[in-house]
This record gives C-alpha cells, structure tokens and sequence, in this order.
C-alpha cells in the first residue's frame, strides 16, 4: 500500500474518533433532511417556489451544508493542531513528505463528504421522492467545484490561524454566513433580490444553485461556475502563498 | 571515519546569525553531545544535519550524504526525534508505528522495538492517554523504525521527571550498542556527562570547545579541593612542602588543601605518617558546570 493511501486511512480511522465532526459531517445532514421530509407542507408542491416543494430545495442545502462542515470545521483544525503539535515535522524527518498528509486530509475529506452526499440523494430519493438528478454530469461538476472552492477557503484558514483552536474559531465564523447564502435558513427561492444576489457570489449560494439547476435537467449558469472558479483561484492561490508547514 | 561532518556552518535568521561558524566531526558509534544553553544555536545546528534548514554557508556530510541535495537518501540512514513533535492524539501506538514502519525501504521489526523500549503493553493506548516519559519512548521508537545509522535526539529528557531521565539515559546506551550513531542535544550537565563520549559546547552560534566530559573539565581546571576535620592539630608547613599542594587554609575546624595531580594520596601519607585521622573527607573537583562556566563566562540557564 503506498504511503498516501495509508495516511488516508489513518486519517479516515481518526476522524471516525472524532464523535463531533461524524455528527456534523455524516449523521446531521441526513437526519435534517429526514426532519424537513416529515413536514407535510414541506411535501407539497409550492407556488411560491415555483410549483416545486421545500424538500426538493433542501437536499442541495444539506449537501452544502456537509461540505461547509468539512472545509471549514474539520480540515482546518486537523491541519492547524498537526502543525501547532509538530505532527508535520515529525513527518518531514521521514522519507515521506508532509504533502502527503495534507493530500490524505483532502482526500480524507472529499470520501466523507461524498458519502453525505450519497446518503442524501439517496434518503431524499427513497424516503420523500425527490427526484434524482436529471443531468447527472452537471451535478458532479456542480459538486466538484464548490466542494473544491470550500476546501480551498478552509485551506486558506489552515494557513492563516496561527493555531488549531484559533483555526477552528475562523471556521466557525466563516461557516454561519456560507450556509445562511447557501440558503440553510432561507432558500435561495425566498431570498430578496438583495440577498439572493449576495448569495449568487458566494462559493455555496453559487454551489446550491448549479446543484438545483443540474437536478432540474440545465447547465449551471455561467455565473456560478466562474464564482466558484475565483474562489478556488484566489483562496487556494491565498492558501498556497501564505501555507505554512510549522 | 566521521559518519557526520560539519565545516564552518552558518544560517542566519534576518540579521541574527543562529550558528556562526560551526565545525565538527562525529565518529561512528559515538553518542555525541551537542551542550549549550537555551538559543546557541544547537537547535538551528541539528536540524540542518536532518536536512530541515539550508545552512547560509559551509557543508554539511552525513555518511557522506549531502543533507540538502540527496534528502531522500538522509531520511532512510537518520533517524530524528524532534522537539515538541507529537504524534495525533487519538492514534494508538501500534498504528503509529505501523504507519511509519510503512514510510522506509528496511524497517526493523516495530513490535520488538517497542518491546525494547518497555512500550509493549501500551500498543493499543492512544497517544494521549500515554505518560511524559511513555511519549518520549514513543517518539524514540519512531525515530528508530527505519533501523537508522545516525539517531538524532533533541531535548530528550527535557520534561521528564528524575526517573524517567535516568530510563531514557538506560535506553540511549542500548541505542548505541545497536550500532547507531548518536547525536544528543541537551543543556543538562549530568546527561551530558553520563552519556557522552565527546561533546561540543556551543554558545552564542559558536563551538567553544569540543572534548570528552573529562577533558573539558581538565582542560579549563584540573585543581582539586580537598576538606576534612584533623583529629589532631596539624602544622600546615608538612602540607604545603608536598608538591601536589598549592594552597592550606583553615575555615573553622576544617582543613582545605587545594592542589594538583594526585593530591589525596600525597595529603593522606603525610596524615598517616603523623597519626591524624581526617573526619568528614571531602574532593572536591572541578565539574562540567565549573567548566561550562569557564568556558562561555556563565552558568548554563537550565
């Protein structure tokens, strides 16, 4: 087994010890949409959003929301206490470079965020008949960027706490305002024009929208797509300029 | 043949020059101690052996490795425990030695070496559930998992209680009977003492001498201080005709007699031929704090 592909099964084992970051990043998702589902209102077709029900808006919601978890809770403190504790140093006297264990917590992330979302289209599928998506290629790169821009912006954090409680206080900050334009309180549906164009420049309110847009069949727009691209580019490009390994 | 060479080393910090001008050699098979107190540099020193710092000038040859340009090779032949490096909290020993057993082309056996280091019965705990002295055994093993020729040990015992401090010196000299080459760093005296074939005294990012413990004591002093109780009065002048003494004098109802060479035997003939007895016998000599003081113009600030 190489290197990498040990590290990230460590990685996997430790955040499995981790009661919170599971509750977060792998039961709560799924149980809000299940808690939302249970709403009968929340099953019917709504004119206010469009003939379409709340359910239906949530499940994108909840994904987003689990990604946020990772990117901006998980990854930052895992990477910030490695490097307050000297885990990486430690690593750099090996023959294995501490880039592999920062790949491994990436990697790490995107199999648990994955699975939160595979849990959630699929409870939403069976469980409340919320269709699956029709274009399921744009739905993939709907994903992969705002998962990959909310990573790059947890990355970013990483490099900037000066340690890990700090790094999991700024993500606590950051994550409130992402998942309020992504729509956890208020889809973007019933947003007001202000807000919603807020939202549209955000890498989750960017991120829901492609992901609605792909389950109803379109293309994400060309906005989204290249707000999350600038996320990626300036908060990884950030990441990469002020990253540190001690 | 030195298995690690240093030559007129230099890394600055900004304006601040860490290590200024540092040379020395360890032979194989040697524990080697890089002595000094807090901020001369041994840190600094030690990590550009490990290939973690590019030095600002001169070389620096671990079996006959370039430590900047062939890092890859380094990592395989040295074996570094660090200052304040954990492992994560929640991961238990034997997957930490697992794991790292993973990242070297010849790993040694991990469950005999944590047995040697008296850790197994600890292979399911978690780092944090693990004692000061059980994590420093951790972090030994860790460093010696790729079955290195050179083992780097910084700030060891830094922490751990007396007990602790006396297992981890126990462990070190069975490291070396292993064949491994030593490099310790330490601002303990005793350690440095006890364990150390040769050792540079570094002070202020210069070597100021670089000896066996003995010799450094001798070379900066090697007067002997020798107090007893005479049971009888004694006249000085017998003492002070031997040519080991240089110096009697009297505090109280002691004797002190300071000299050279193999002055307790000189002082206690000239007692026996005049029958007194010398109560409370005391040599005092020169120690490596004496001359760590003599050497760098200060007490090393533990």
């Amino acid at each position: 087994m190489s290197a990498l592909s040990r590290l990230t099964a460590t990685e996997t084992k430790l955040f499995f010890r981790e009661p919170a970051a599971v509750f977060f990043v792998l039961v709560f998702p799924p149980v809000l949409l299940i808690i939302l589902g249970l709403v009968p209102a929340f099953r019917t077709p709504d004119a206010d959003l469009g003939g379409v029900r709340v359910i239906d808006l949530y499940a994108p919601i909840v994904i987003a929301m689990s990604v946020a978890m990772l990117a901006l809770n998980s990854l930052p403190q895992m990477f910030a206490t490695y490097r307050e504790r000297g885990i990486l140093r430690r690593m750099a006297t090996t023959p294995v470079r501490p880039h592999m264990l920062l790949g491994a917590q990436l990697l790490m992330c995107a199999a648990m965020s994955v699975a939160a979302m595979v849990m959630v289209i699929l409870i939403g599928r069976f469980a409340f008949d919320v269709p699956l998506p029709k274009q399921l290629l744009a739905y993939v790169i709907g994903y992969l960027l705002a998962t990959v821009s909310m990573l790059s912006i947890g990355l970013l954090v990483a490099s900037l706490a000066p340690s890990g409680r700090g790094a999991g206080a700024i993500g606590s900050i950051l994550f409130f305002p992402i998942v309020f334009f992504a729509g956890l309180w208020a889809p973007r549906a019933t947003m007001s024009d202000a807000l919603r164009t807020i939202s549209d420049f955000t890498p989750l309110g960017a991120g829901v929208q492609s992901l609605q847009d792909a389950a109803a069949g379109h293309w994400p727009q060309l906005l989204h797509v290249a707000v999350m691209l600038g996320w990626i580019i300036v908060a990884g490009g950030l990441a990469a300029r002020y990253f540190r390994w001690e | 043949m030195a298995i690690i060479e240093v030559d007129n080393l230099v890394k600055r910090y900004g304006d601040f020059t860490a290590v200024n001008d540092v040379s020395f050699a360890v032979e194989q098979g040697e524990i080697f101690g890089i002595l000094g107190p807090n901020g001369a540099g041994k840190t600094t020193t030690v990590e550009s052996i490990e290939g973690l710092r590019s030095p600002d000038a001169g070389t620096v040859r671990v079996c006959g490795i370039d430590p900047r340009t062939d890092t890859g090779e380094l990592r395989q032949i040295l074996g570094a425990q660090l200052q304040e490096s954990e492992v994560p909290e929640k991961l238990r020993v034997g997957e930490a030695m697992e794991l790292y057993s993973s990242f070297y082309r010849d790993p040694v056996d991990w469950r005999e070496l944590l047995t040697t280091l008296n850790l197994s019965d600890k292979i399911d705990a978690q780092f944090r559930r693990l004692s000061g002295g059980q994590k420093q055994r951790l972090s030994i093993a860790l460093a010696l998992i790729g079955d290195p020729k050179v083992a780097v040990l910084d700030e060891l015992t830094t922490g751990l209680d007396p007990q602790a401090r006396r297992d981890a010196w126990d462990l070190i000299e069975g490291i070396r009977d292993r064949g491994v080459t030593i490099l310790l760093v330490t601002h303990f005296m005793e350690e440095a003492e006890r364990l150390c074939d040769r050792i540079a005294v570094i002070d202020a990012g210069r070597v100021v001498a670089i000896d066996s413990p003995a010799g450094l004591v001798s070379a900066v002093d090697d007067r002997q201080r020798i107090r007893f109780r005479p049971s009888a009065p004694l006249d000085h002048a017998l003492l002070t005709a031997l040519p080991e003494v240089t110096e009697v004098s009297r505090a109280g109802s002691q004797l002190i007699v300071t000299g050279t060479g193999n002055l307790l035997l000189a002082v206690t003939a000239v007692l026996a031929r005049n029958q007194v007895v010398a109560a409370d016998l005391r040599v005092e000599q020169t120690s490596l704090d004496d001359a760590f003081v003599a050497l760098t113009g200060r007490k090393i600030d533990n």
